[in-house]
């Protein structure tokens, strides 16, 4: 039985590095389509606005995305938690996370007939372990919102 | 019900203030989501099933917020903030707060 397990350990984390690697590639790739896509969507973090724009209306507009990282990554990330420092398996993660969630967000500004968003929020929140023994982290969640305003005569 | 999270509705003026309004809601995924999102942690990438989850129970947080803005005789609610927390596993409360305002 113990044989069994450290024959099957290594099997289980070279699949997850492979299909980890293969789905964050083709995250990326989707990330730039829905970016260019969405470009006209002018995303801010201020919230006073120039005195020559005159608001039409405005509406509350977010994005959220749930996402985790593969088991690999994780048994990676928790080796180099050991000597510390930046654990960079972790990085892009939460980059790619941020950027799906602003794109949404945008998204959903431009199907309801907006183009420009204010105050800007960008928020992170761990989930629950999908385990008991609270090991293995369910993901986190990030979410971003904003102020969506549509303004008189253009921007 | 004009919601914003900024302190101002742009393009308006407050001319009442109501006090601080909230709505929030736990949820929880049936189990076979949950299994699910388990097996999809091992691979990793984008657990859809939470993300839905999470939407749905924003939304439901925000309608209920402005249900009780709408008591009070609001019609808008500002500097609108969101919270989260996990209680259980698998279940996430969320939890929306703002300022009930009248605006002209």
């Amino acid at each position: 039985m113990d044989l069994l397990s450290l024959a099957i350990t290594p099997v289980i984390l070279f699949g997850a590095w492979l299909s980890g690697t293969l789905i964050e590639r083709r995250h990326l790739k989707s990330l730039r389509l829905l970016e260019s896509g969405s470009r006209g969507v002018l995303a801010v973090t201020i919230e006073d606005l120039p005195p020559d724009w005159h608001v039409e209306s405005c509406d509350l507009v977010m994005g959220n995305v749930v996402i985790s990282q593969d088991y690999f990554k994780r048994v990676a990330a928790s080796i180099k938690g050991i000597f510390g420092g930046n654990i960079r398996v972790f990085e892009p993660l939460l980059e790619r996370a941020r950027r799906e969630a602003l794109v949404r967000m945008k998204a959903m500004a431009h199907a309801r007939g907006y183009d420009t968003i204010i105050n800007v929020r960008i928020e992170t929140a761990t989930l629950a372990s999908t385990r008991g023994d609270g090991k293995g982290t369910a993901g986190v969640e990030i979410i971003a919102y904003g102020t969506a305003i549509s303004l008189a005569g253009g921007r | 019900m004009i919601i914003s999270n900024t302190q101002e509705i742009p393009g308006k003026t407050i001319v009442e203030f109501f006090g601080v309004v909230s709505g929030s809601t736990v949820r929880a995924k049936h189990i076979g989501k949950d299994i699910m999102a388990g097996l999809k942690n091992v691979v990793g990438g984008e657990l859809k099933g939470y993300t839905e989850l999470l939407s749905e129970a924003r939304g439901e947080a925000i309608r209920r917020m402005s249900y009780q803005a709408e008591e009070m005789g609001a019609n808008a609610i500002v500097n609108v903030r969101f919270a989260t927390s996990s209680v259980a596993q698998g279940a996430a409360e969320l939890f929306a707060y703002g300022t009930a305002v009248r605006v002209e």
